[in-house]
């Protein structure tokens, strides 16, 4: 028989000071992390089907609407104008339905599990919503790809990609959140399906992801300002093609709205593990 | 092997309720450190609470429930670093590989960088998943699932080891496979194992000791030899089962409604142990 490991390891769980806290959640979210990167490696599959959408609507909608000029973006094209938004959009997609793989996870035992080890709910919440930012930033590459393979001209200045990616990961994370939240209150997996599917295509129309918010009736404009997928979409327009973005307010307001959902959804997690 | 106040796991006069329906009713228990110590009861009896109580997952009231020394209800994050804990579900994630699927117990728990690959290769040789390790544990069987789990629980090296409904839907060789691993790692570590089950024949051949509860509230403690042969000559621990149980559950009852989640989550669980 092989050596066991003979003592349970000294850990920053055990210490309790404000450090050892942020370390503790820095190594669970690289933890959840490298997690989301190792299922991808072994099942491509999912970041394959996920592409069909977004490529549709860069190569058909887009394109032709380049073409007719329906939709007023000034001096930029309207595909680089509407890439930013569905390169959000994917990512919010992938994102809004990772609830449902949370209640996959507490039928599955696997919540429990987690839940018994030395992770505070909301290093743990924190650490899934950074996990489905890693796997929506991958998403985003591939839309990426897509996009400059159209044609797309977005900026190659590596900070500002690197703002961008920063920016996927955020608006990711207050999605996951979001979903994790909305899967405490439902409980189940079917009706969690139909909430996300009922909600993801009102936040994607009511932002400014297809088009500029000027066009947009008032009404539609008072939603798009409380619409966190607004916000995203204006700083990944302005760091990737360069249109005026309040990056500073995008960012603020990205962070707090995640800040503030990761305190919700880890609220009612003992309430989703109980479910 | 004598249980006293600062043992692996005491409970006293530990109650809870969900709203009107009273889980466990002043429940009384002391493990002894090293040994295989059996939650016995049927579906409803209390088993599961007692122990989601035990592992955090649910609120222990102050001062009813400690481990290793410490109340739970003040100290769930120490308590959780000594606790390996199996759920009855078959919670591997089958699109990780085996050592992956550990490894990540294994940051969970903290196990320092330089120590991680070693306990994780340890922890799957002593549950003979060694040259699995690599594969996805969707090739896995059942037997070698539940074997996964364990290594997950003991990637850590717990104190104490919470198994719930450790063999369900497991065949005879898988079951005595998971068992043997089970005595190999407590021989080895000393480490206290709490487990529940509905297998009478299991709770006699591997458990020290085990409590059998009905409706919140222990009815029997003991070993299986001290608990049959209290019974008469022939007894069996199903008979003993029997004697402290009856056989029927109050129709519509919360502890009935208890019981059909615990079937439910049996039979997804043998479903797919396949």
């Amino acid at each position: 028989m092989s050596v066991l490991p003979a003592a349970p390891p000294a850990g920053s769980a055990d210490r309790f000071s404000p450090a050892a806290e942020v370390a503790l959640l820095v190594r669970r979210i690289g933890a959840m992390c490298l997690v989301e990167l190792q299922k991808l490696r072994h099942d491509r599959t999912e970041l394959v089907t996920r592409t069909v959408q977004p490529a549709l609507w860069l190569a058909v909608f887009g394109t032709t609407f380049s073409r007719i000029h329906a939709i007023p973006t000034g001096s930029i094209p309207y595909l680089d104008f509407l890439a930013p938004g569905i390169l959000a959009q994917s990512a919010l997609f992938i994102a809004i339905f990772y609830g449902i793989q949370v209640i996959w996870e507490r039928d599955a035992g696997v919540l429990a599990k987690l839940l018994v080890t030395p992770t505070p709910r909301a290093a743990l919440v924190t650490a899934k919503a950074f996990a489905a930012g890693i796997r929506a930033l991958v998403q985003a590459l591939v839309v990426v790809v897509i996009a400059l393979l159209l044609g797309v001209g977005f900026t190659a200045n590596p900070l500002k990609l690197l703002a961008a990616a920063a920016v996927v990961v955020l608006g990711s994370a207050f999605f996951c959140c979001f979903s994790i939240t909305l899967a405490g209150v439902v409980l189940s997996r079917d009706r969690l399906m139909g909430i996300g599917q009922a909600i993801t295509m009102p936040l994607f129309f009511a932002s400014n992801a297809l088009y500029p918010v000027d066009v947009m009736p008032t009404w539609l404009q008072w939603v798009n300002h409380v619409n966190p997928l607004s916000y995203e979409v204006d700083a990944l327009r302005g760091l990737l093609i360069g249109t005026p973005a309040r990056l500073g307010v995008d960012a603020v307001v990205l962070v707090v709205a995640a800040a503030a959902m990761i305190v919700i959804a880890s609220a009612l997690l003992p309430r989703l593990a109980r479910g | 092997m004598t249980a006293s106040e600062s043992g692996p796991v005491v409970t006293r006069g530990l109650r809870y309720a969900f709203g009107e329906h009273v889980a466990v009713d002043g429940l009384d228990l002391a493990l002894a450190p090293g040994e295989v110590f059996g939650l016995l009861g049927p579906n409803g009896a209390g088993k599961t609470t007692t122990i989601r109580v035990i592992t955090t997952l649910l609120p222990a009231p102050p001062g009813t429930v400690t481990v290793a020394g410490l109340d739970v209800a003040r100290n769930q994050r120490r308590v959780r670093r000594l606790l390996g804990y199996v759920p009855q579900q078959l919670s591997a994630d089958a699109s990780l590989s085996g050592r992956e699927n550990v490894a990540l117990f294994a940051r969970l728990f903290d196990v320092p960088r330089s120590d991680r690959s070693d306990a994780v290769a340890g922890v799957l040789d002593a549950m003979g998943l060694t040259e699995a390790a690599d594969r996805t544990a969707s090739t896995y069987s059942g037997g070698m699932i539940r074997r996964l789990e364990l290594a997950q629980a003991l990637v850590s090296a717990p104190q104490v080891l919470v198994l719930d409904e450790p063999t369900v839907g497991l065949d005879p060789v898988a079951r005595s496979g998971v068992w043997d691993r089970i005595h190999e790692v407590r021989h080895e570590t000393g480490m206290t194992v709490l487990v529940t089950t509905h297998a009478m024949e299991e709770a006699e051949l591997h458990c020290d000791r085990v409590a059998l509860l009905h409706r919140g509230r222990k009815r029997a403690e003991g070993s299986p030899a001290e608990l049959m042969a209290a019974l008469g000559d022939e007894a069996t621990l199903d008979d003993v089962f029997r004697h402290h149980t009856g056989d029927t559950l109050t129709p519509g009852s919360p502890a009935e409604e208890g019981g059909l989640r615990s079937v439910r989550a049996a039979r997804r669980t043998a479903r797919r142990v396949g």
